[in-house]
This record gives structure tokens, sequence and C-alpha cells, in this order.
């Protein structure tokens, strides 16, 4: 069975400290990946080593994607080669307008796949449509990108990034966290509508609530920089209940 | 890592550093009595403008060139400018322009045949290469609406009443050492006076332009706005790559009466010199406007890109009761650029209030100061200010300096002052660049995001070329 993408024996660093410890791991198309684990394990080092973060310095080991090794790979270039990170805690960025980056961002793709651009109007009714479906404001599109969002719009605005710009792999770093019940049921929703059969997700969360509505295919346990566990969506409930300490090394 | 992407994205060709091939009439340096007769000969003045003139000199003689700017630069040789350069052949229309000065001009985005012809959008230009207005387009149109707007020099000759009134009225002609040097010296510039209760029906502009070798420029532009009325004026300058530094001291003076507004708008992209300091101009300004009626209003835009050093205050003496000056400037200082520029707001009126936006962005080995004054005089009762003062820093061996002055003798005056100082952040450039974003086009839109509020006050074409011009500024600065 081929995987989209492939990581082997991933080892990180952030500043002197290391972060991953030989991660292996294998995204499926048209699977989703689970990661649950402790507070400080590496789950967001990991989703920042694969796009290729600044702040990670790998030390060892390939990731590999679509048959080829992209440790080296500009950030910008694994993007428009389908990687896509929905941020732990976007940045905000003062005076550019949400809907000029977002348009900016999906003519980069489209250009680098051969595709006509998009212009303003035609942009604006593909954004509209996604904005109600996720129930955005329609001032989300005059606004400056994620300044003054609350942290339930922050995270609604990333899944609307994925839902336009349409990526093959796609990484939620807590996107569940701190939303409430409609903006969770509502991101589900969006994220649930992007799967395709060939697309990877790999979901980093705290909670079961969000699995309920996404149903992931494997649950990883990653601990001290490394998987420890590899199941299915079963071992969710067992998790909850003993907590990550019961979990056994494989 | 960052940085080093951050370097490669700010330091762009300067484009327009182009020389113009045009024979040129150039005095030999110096600056003496004779030079100044010569001038006020050459443009066949009246003889009270000449004795302003000597006067200008004879109190600059005594004066010293002021050092308090946070600029480092050798010492000015007045002696070995010429004061005088002008394309050989007298001009009356534009049909009698140099092509070449006409082709040089369409290199600058500004076409004057198309400016002749364009039926939409009208923009009244004026262009000064050297020391002299090459050409004033849509001066009959606007002459129906009884808007003057001709070269200074055809002013004296042919307004004497105006100039006499109020040249010298806003900035004294000692007010300063350049100041009293341009007064002496000053070779062309604009005069637009717009009569009561006209709105003035197209945007006027003027852009100077640098050409001849080893010269200074010295314009002077006078602007009344008589009660009532209403106009937007532009100002775009450039000069072409040399070697030397030369030395622009320009006077700029708005008079605004009663009811009336004066919106006045400049990109500024002289030469600015190589990373090492080499070259460029000196640019030496002081602009002031004074609200002399009543509910009148000035508002000050400027794009500062280009120039070695950058030595300029637009400001506002807000005299009538109600009256409302503007500050918006967005000042680059890449390469080895120095800029001290900032604004002087001056209350004087009951109810005036003042906004200044100030946003520096500096790269490379950079450094840009704000330096800004606010005076709320005792009778300015209910006087209100807002200053909000930002800076970008682009890597890590420029600087940004805010020297914010307030002086308050109104106890209940409101004044209200911000100012950050922030880096183009990783986190920023990464997350746009997570969007398949270039590393160079993100850049470039962070920086415009955080120069929005004040191309937002630019008339749209110009909006359009400030946003060009702050790109080719800061391509390759970034690394
Ligand atoms: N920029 C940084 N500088 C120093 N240490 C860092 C930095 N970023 C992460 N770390 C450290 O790396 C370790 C792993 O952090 P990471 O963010 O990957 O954890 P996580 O599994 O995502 O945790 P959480 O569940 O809390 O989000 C932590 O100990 C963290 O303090
Ligand atoms: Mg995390």
């Amino acid at each position: 069975m081929s995987s989209v993408m492939k990581i082997e024996n991933l080892q990180a660093k952030i500043g002197d400290k290391q972060i991953l410890k030989g991660l292996n791991l294998e995204l499926e198309p048209g699977k989703v990946h689970a990661i649950m684990g402790p507070n400080g394990a590496g789950k967001s080092t990991l989703s920042k080593a694969l796009v290729g973060h600044y702040d990670v310095e790998l030390t060892g080991g390939d990731i590999i994607y679509k048959g080829k090794n992209i440790n080296e790979m500009e950030p910008e270039e694994r993007a428009l080669e389908g990687i896509f990170l929905s941020f732990q805690h976007p940045v905000e960025i003062p005076g550019v307008n949400n809907a000029y980056f977002l348009r900016t961002a999906l003519n980069a793709k489209r250009k680098h796949e051969g595709k006509e651009e998009l212009n303003a109007a035609e942009f604006l009714r593909l954004m509209r449509d996604h904005l109600e479906m996720l129930g955005m404001k329609s001032d989300m599109i005059s606004r400056s990108l994620n300044e003054g969002f609350s942290g339930g719009e922050k995270k609604r605005n990333e899944i609307l990034q994925m839902l336009i710009l349409e990526p093959e792999v796609i990484i939620l770093d807590e996107i569940d966290s701190g939303l409430d019940i409609d903006a969770l049921r509502a991101v589900s929703e969006g994220i649930n509508k992007m799967k395709d059969g060939k697309r990877s997700f790999l979901v980093i969360t705290h909670y079961s609530r969000i699995l309920d509505y996404i149903e992931p295919d494997y649950i990883h346990v990653l601990k001290d920089g490394r998987i420890i566990k590899t199941a299915g969506p079963e071992l969710v409930a067992q998790l909850e209940e003993h907590g990550y300490d019961a979990i056994e090394e494989e | 890592m960052a940085n080093e992407g951050l370097d490669k994205a700010v330091s762009g060709e300067y484009a327009l550093g182009f020389e113009i091939d045009i024979e040129t009439d150039i005095i030999e340096p110096g600056l003496s009595e004779k030079t100044i007769a010569f001038i006020s000969k050459k443009k066949d003045e009246p003889e009270w403008m000449l004795e302003l003139r000597l006067k200008a000199l004879k109190k600059w003689e005594t004066m010293t060139e002021p050092h308090w700017g946070k600029l480092d630069y050798e010492p000015i040789d007045y002696q070995s400018i010429s004061y005088f350069a002008a394309p050989k052949e007298g001009i009356d229309s534009l049909d009698e322009v140099d092509p070449k000065i006409l082709e040089a001009y369409d290199k600058l985005g500004i076409s004057l045949e198309e400016q002749k012809q364009l039926s939409g959008v009208k923009v009244a230009v004026d262009a000064v290469v050297d020391s002299v207005s090459v050409t004033t387009t849509y001066s009959e149109e606007l002459k129906k609406h009884g808007v003057i707007f001709c070269s200074i020099s055809e002013a004296i000759k042919d307004y004497p009443e105006l100039v006499k009134k109020y040249m010298f009225s806003v900035v004294p002609m000692a007010d300063n050492y350049f100041a009293a040097l341009n007064s002496a010296v000053f070779t062309d510039g604009t005069f637009v006076y717009i009569p009561k209760g006209v709105r003035c029906p197209m945007e006027l502009s003027t852009y100077f332009r640098i050409n001849a070798l080893n010269t200074g420029q010295f314009e002077r532009t006078l602007i009344i706005a008589d009660e009532g009325s209403h106009v937007s004026y532009n100002e775009g300058c450039s000069a072409p790559t040399r070697d030397e530094h030369q030395l622009h001291a320009a006077v700029v003076e708005l008079v605004i009466l009663k009811d009336a507004e004066i919106k006045y708008s400049t990109i500024q992209n002289w030469f600015p010199g190589d990373e090492n300091g080499k070259g460029g101009i000196y640019n030496f300004v002081t602009k002031r406007a004074i609200c002399q009626g009543d509910n009148s209003k000035v508002s000050w835009t400027q794009v500062e890109t280009g120039s070695a050093i950058t030595w300029k205050y637009p400001s506002c003496i807000l005299k009538g009761d109600n009256s409302v000056g503007e500050f918006y400037s967005v000042a680059v200082t890449t390469l080895a650029q120095q800029a001290d520029t900032g604004t002087k707001m001056i209350h004087i009126g009951k109810n005036t209030s003042s906004t200044i936006i100030s946003k520096g962005i500096s790269a490379m080995k950079g450094q840009n100061t704000y330096r800004g004054l606010v005076k709320i005089n005792k009778s300015a009762e209910g006087a209100r200010n807002y200053s909000e003062c930002d800076s970008l820093l682009i890597g890590s061996n420029c600087g940004a300096h805010t020297f914010p002055y307030l002086e308050s003798k109104d106890t209940k005056g409101q004044v209200e002052h911000e100012a950050t100082t922030s880096k183009i952040s990783d986190e920023q450039l990464f997350y746009l660049r997570q969007r398949g974003i270039n590393e160079e086009d993100a850049v470039s839109m962070i920086v415009h995001g955080f120069c929005k509020q004040v191309f937002s006050q630019l008339p749209m074409e110009y909006a359009v070329e400030a946003k060009a011009l702050l790109e080719l500024t800061l391509e390759g600065s970034v690394g």
C-alpha cells in the first residue's frame, strides 16, 4: 500500500533541545490520522517540521512526500505542492486584507498548477460561499488577516483557507481547541467536505469530541518525540479513561 | 535563516537612475550676489524679487548649518554647487518640449502626451527638470475655473500681488538655514491659486527631476486656497544615478483660508545612493502650511523612499478656530539611507485638531528617525491631537528612533500618543509562505499592510504608484 507521506526515523531540534527522537509515521491516501499525546510531547514540532518551519532543525531521518525527500524543500514550495498546516496559534498580520491575502495564495497555487488565475470578482464569489458554509460573517472579507479575531474566528479562518486552497495533505494542529459547539460542528463539516478518498489528514487533538465528527481511521500516540502506539479509533476511549501513562510502547 | 531571506528582498535597484540626454545651460559653481543676479536676470524677474533674494542671501551668510538631526553626512561645500541649470532651448508649450524630455517622463510613468489627451481622470502636470519648469498641462482649462496653476517664475511676473502677499508669509525668508538658501537661489517651482468657493476640477501634479551633473535643485512651491476652496496637489521627485551627492533644498508654503482645504501628497524618490553611502541626494526641505481661517484643513501625505539624507518636517500652523491638520507619512530607509523626518503641529485656534500617523520602515543599514512636535498654545482651548508612530525593522543592521515632543499650555487639551516598534516577525513571514506565497511577496504584503493607513490617504493612481515604488525599493533587501 503506497503512502502519500512517509516520515522515517525523524529527529529534530528546537534550539538546543532534541524534540523529535526517531519518529515514524505513514500517511495513507484518503485516510484520517489522529495524533494524541501529552503536552510538550512534540506534536506541534512535528507539524512544523513537515512544513519546513525555521524554528525546527532536522538532525536526522527523512520526510518523503509523493516519493521525494522534502527535508530541504522551501516552505512555499511544500505549500504549492499541496501540504497545508492549520496553525495551533495563527498569527495576526495587521493591514493585510484577508481576501487579498487568500486570493494571492490561491493564485500562486493555481499558477503553479498551470491554471488560470481568478480575478477579484470570481474569487469573492468563491469566498462568500465558503464563509456562509462556515457560519462566518461577511466582514471577514475586508478585515485584516487574523487581526483582532477571536480564538474561534481564527480557527474558522484556517478552515476557510483549507477549503479554498484544496491541499492534498492537511495537517490540523488543535483545530478544535477553544471552539464553541457550533464552531466545532462547522469546522468538522468543513473537514469532512474535504474528504475525497485521496486527501490525507493529520489531526492533532486532545479531545475525542472532534473525532466523533470526523471519524479518524487511525489513532497515533505521540510521546517524548516518538509515535509509541498506533491503533484504530477504539483507542480513544481507552486513552480518555487511563491517560497516556498507561500506554505501553509497541 | 529567516533573516537571510529578509535581507534579499530590500535592496532594489534604483529604476529611475537614467540620465536625460539633453543639452543644458548651466552656470559655473559658486554662490555670490553675482550668482543671484544672474539667476534673477535669466528669469527676467522684476527688481523687487531680486532685492528679496539678495536680502535672503545676506541672512543666509550669517547663519550656520543645523546639525541637531540624527544624520551623519560629509560637510556640504556650497561653493562647489552650480545653482542654475536649464534645458537649452526655451519652452513655451508642450509641443516644443524636447522629445527626449517627454521620453524621460514616459520612463517615469508620467506621459505628458497622455496627460494632454486623457479625457477620463484629468491630472494637470507641471514638470520641472533641473531648475526650470518645462511644461504645465491643462492651464487653459483650469483658467476657466479661475484656478491659477503655473510655474513660480511666471507667477512672479504675472501675479506679483499674490506672490508679494504670500511668499515668505508661512516660511519666513530666514526661517532656517536651508530655507534661507532656497529664498536666495530658488530657481523654479509651482504656484497654485484656487479662488473663493472653487473645488479644483482635477488633481494638480508637479514632477521634479534633477538631471544635470553637479547642480542643486531649489524649487519653491506656493499654494493658496482661498475661502471655501478645495484642491488636491501631488508632487513626485526623481534623479539620475550619480556618484556625487547632490543637494536639494526646497520650500513649500501652503496658505489655507476660511473653510478651505488642501491635500498635499508627495512621492519622493530621489536617488538614494548605494549601500556604502556613495552618491545620492541630500534632501533638506521646509514644508509648512498655515490654516489661516476658521474651519480650514490641511493634510500632508508623504511617501519617502529616496534620498541619501532626508531632513523634512511638513508642519501645520492651526490658527483658525476648528482648523484641522493631518500628517500621514511612510518613510523607507534601506541601503545606507538616513531619514530624520516628522511634523510639527502648532495649535493656536480653539478646538483645533491634529492627527499624526507616521510609519518608518528600515532595512539593511537604513536609519529612520521620527521627530515630531505637538505644541498647544494657551489660546487653543479644546485642542486635540492623536499621534501614532510605528517603526518596522527588516533585518538587524538598521535602526529606528522616535522623538515625540509635546508642549502644552492648555491643560485641558487632549493629547494621545502611541508608538510601536516591530520587526517583520518570522511567524508572520512563515504564515504567508506556508500558504504558498514566496518570501519576497510575503515581505511586501506585510510592509503594505503596515503602510495601509497612509496609502489609503493617497489618490488612487498615486497609491498604486507608491505601492509599486515601495516594492521596488525593498526588492532584494530581505535576506
Ligand atoms: N521556540 C521554542 N523554543 C524553545 N522550546 C520550544 C520552542 N518550541 C517548542 N519548544 C519546546 O518543545 C517541546 C515540544 O513542543 P510542542 O509545541 O511540539 O509540544 P506539543 O506536543 O505540541 O504540546 P501541546 O499539546 O501543549 O501543544 C516543548 O517542551 C516546548 O517547550
Ligand atoms: Mg502543540
